[in-house]
């Protein structure tokens, strides 16, 4: 009877609380609910804000114009002769038809406005086409011209009309609106921003080089980066004796993970240039500094995937008289590789987005070139959109978040190549 | 599980006398000058041990062992958890050397030869005295490729046909080779457990050691894997010697013929399984196999 009565009033007392329970748990629920909403609502806003402002550089304003290649202009002499075909006045092919399409422009000031219209690189362009084939000397073709970034900017709406009128540009406008209503403006894709390297103007300015560079520095990075690390780590994990020495090894890594990169760049600067005497700016230095910087990364993650290997695995393998090598090469190595793979791919993540070491290092030079090797000088991706951001030119605000873009769609198809490779690797055991 | 009662007690016997009939107390030690009850020595034995101690940092936890493990036999080493009976097992292939702070001292030999000698290899020494762990361990590889992997290591195989014919006789000998002879490719780990069990039995013996070592081989099997693997146990013993540790009692004494009683780091008593179920010398034995602890 009396104990009856007891559990009842328990029962009573559970009751009573569950309430608070139940709404304790919903607060607590919606509180990480939110966190990952407001999360996510950052990510939205930094890829909205991004994509709006940077998917117009991957199309570019070209500008239609019938070129005529004047033998008179490129080759007086009619000797063929590449070295001066090379040498060759091509801003005249370029004015000649502005020239003809507005007869009225007379003073010096408008006509050199009038010339701005097309981009310094057209010129380039129609002389790689002369040397490419001298036959077209002598004929007219109709060829599509890029436009100057100013001009450009106009034409995608980024740099209202009434501003420029207002500004004095009032023949600008005028002329662009009779380049259109003849159907000679038209927005084609941007190869140049994937080709070529830096330049002071935008419209031929690309990320080529700067991908090219990011790519050397990566190769050289994980070249070193993935057998250092993966063989300090076996050697911590399955031979090093368990010391003070060790431990003090083991605790230096977990620091070093911590250590500002610019450090790793001061270091670099200091042993690999100064020292060393490797060249300034070059892929192979910014990956020696990366490899400096991402290698705890990678013995960390190679660590804890070899720690992951159940030891049962390791008793079976000595248990049949496996030696001690061939313990770990056939059978610990294989089961821990997924782990690794990703840790030195996140590794290599880490240090594709990384710019303060190389600014150390010189690879924020100004170069034009697109990089052949590991030695030539050469910029990376993240260094190049710190270089455009800084950079005056409207057009270049554009190709600062395409750059942007380009990079984080590395970062993510290397995160996801990581996911991929754990994937497939993983085994059950 | 009985509760431990700290404190040393210097005599043996007067502990024993003094230990009260219920399910509890259990002195702490045995006293320096334990000796095993029971004949600890056999003719032509294939192992000898003598006087080894086990270390693990300060805890010692072998005391003065000295036991033969006769050949063709199987002997089972019963005993509370945490008696040494794993820890003795695993000194007998040197399995204890990949444990930090392990130290063994005194003798254990195969056919005459000191196997913890500075000069022995321990690689040849885990092929002529292989193991088998408690819990079902195949490498997460295929069938085939978990018996080949030892006779190839050791090279015991000159062709691919050869290696074929030990994987073969090694699954038959298990007697797994039925169930899994059309499967061979299939990943090891998606067997049955006691498949598995008796997938890591063949692998042992793929290698041809002299010696089987048995951790526990059955715990975590169910009973009808566990009386497929107990019989392939006593057909294994034609041709090789077997020693067992076993939680079960039953089990000591369907498969084996010699048995010793390990309590405490001490080994308590040996003897002929019949008469160590039948009619144990020592109290401590007495007690652990009528269920008194344990």
């Amino acid at each position: 009877m009396n104990q009856s009565r007891s559990r009842s009033r328990t029962a009573e007392l559970v009751e009573a609380s569950l309430k608070r329970r139940y709404a304790k748990e919903s607060r607590f629920r919606m509180m990480g609910l939110g966190a990952i909403g407001l999360g996510l609502l950052f990510v939205l806003i930094l890829f909205v804000s991004i994509i709006s402002n940077g998917y117009g550089a991957f199309v570019q304003t070209h500008i239609r114009m019938a070129v005529t290649f004047d033998s008179a202009i490129l080759d007086p002499q009619g000797t063929g002769d590449p070295e001066v075909l090379k040498q060759a006045d091509y801003r005249q092919l370029v004015r000649q038809p502005l020239r003809e399409m507005f007869p009225d422009v007379k003073s010096r000031r408008d006509k050199r406005k009038l010339y701005q219209f097309i981009s310094g690189g057209a010129e380039r362009e129609l002389r790689d086409m002369v040397l490419a084939d001298p036959s077209i000397i002598g004929t007219t073709k109709e060829l599509w011209l890029m436009a100057d970034d100013d001009v450009d900017m106009v034409v995608k709406g980024h740099i209202a009309r009434e501003d420029v009128i207002a500004n004095g540009g009032e023949k600008l406008i005028q002329w662009l609106e009779r380049f259109e209503a003849e159907d000679r403006v038209e927005r084609q894709f941007n190869t140049t921003f994937f080709t070529s390297g830096d330049s002071r103007e935008p419209e031929q300015s690309g990320i080529g080089g700067a991908v090219a560079g990011s790519f050397f520095t990566l190769i050289v990075t994980l070249l070193l980066a993935f057998p250092i690390g993966v063989a300090a780590a076996v050697y911590l994990e399955e031979f090093a004796p368990r010391n003070r020495f060790t431990d003090l090894i083991e605790v230096n890594i977990n620091n070093l993970a911590a250590v500002p990169s610019i450090v790793f760049g001061l270091l670099g600067l200091a042993m690999f240039i100064n020292l060393f005497g490797l060249p300034r700016s070059a892929p192979l230095v910014g990956g020696l500094v990366l490899t400096l910087m991402t290698l705890p990364t990678v013995i960390i993650a190679a660590r804890a995937a070899l720690k992951s290997v159940p030891p049962s695995i390791r008793e079976a393998a000595l248990g049949v008289g496996a030696s001690k090598m061939q313990t770990i090469a056939h059978h610990v190595l294989p089961l821990a590789m997924p782990g690794m793979l990703t840790g030195a791919i996140i590794g290599m993540a880490q240090a594709l987005g990384e710019t303060a070491p190389l600014l150390m290092i010189g690879m924020v030079a100004f170069i034009v070139d697109v990089p052949g090797g590991p030695l030539d000088p050469s910029t990376v991706l993240p260094v190049q959109i710190y270089l455009w951001a800084d950079s005056p030119e409207r057009a270049f605000v554009e190709r600062t978040s395409a750059a942007i873009m380009v990079l984080l769609a590395f970062l993510i198809s290397m995160n996801a190549l990581a996911v991929i490779l754990r994937r497939k690797f993983e085994r059950r055991w | 599980m009985s509760s431990i009662e700290t404190g040393v007690v210097e005599d043996a016997a007067v502990a024993a006398q003094s230990m009260p009939a219920g399910k509890h107390k259990v002195q702490e030690d045995l006293g320096d000058g334990f000796e095993t009850v029971g004949n600890v020595r056999v003719n032509d034995p294939t192992m000898s041990t003598s006087d080894v101690q086990v270390f693990y940092g300060d805890k010692h936890a072998i005391k003065n062992v000295s036991l033969d493990i006769a050949q063709n036999q199987v002997i089972a080493m019963i005993g509370p958890s945490g008696c040494g009976k794993s820890t003795y097992l695993r000194c007998l292939n040197r399995m204890n050397d990949t444990i930090d702070g392990c130290r063994v001292e005194g003798s254990i030999q195969l056919e005459g030869q000191d196997i913890y000698d500075k000069k022995l290899d321990v690689v040849p020494l885990r092929a002529r005295v292989g193991m088998v762990f408690q819990k079902p361990n195949p490498f997460p590889k295929s069938i085939y490729d978990n018996i080949a992997y030892g006779p190839s290591i050791h090279g015991l195989a000159g062709n691919r046909a050869e290696l074929d014919e030990i994987v073969e006789k090694s699954l038959q000998r298990a007697g797994l080779w039925e169930e899994v002879k059309d499967r061979l490719d299939a990943p090891g780990t998606g067997l049955s457990g006691g498949q598995q069990q008796r997938l890591c039995i063949a692998r042992t013996i793929a290698v041809e050691p002299e010696v089987i070592l048995m951790d526990e081989p059955c715990s975590a099997l169910d009973p009808i894997a566990t009386a497929k693997v107990e019989e392939l146990i006593d057909e294994l013993r034609e041709n090789y010697t077997i020693a067992i540790v076993t939680h079960s009692m039953q089990q000591a004494a369907r498969v084996s013929q010699r048995t010793a009683y390990f309590h405490l780091g001490y080994l308590v008593e040996v003897g002929e399984t019949t008469q160590v179920f039948t009619n144990p010398t020592h109290k401590l034995t007495e007690d652990y196999i009528t269920g008194r602890f344990g």
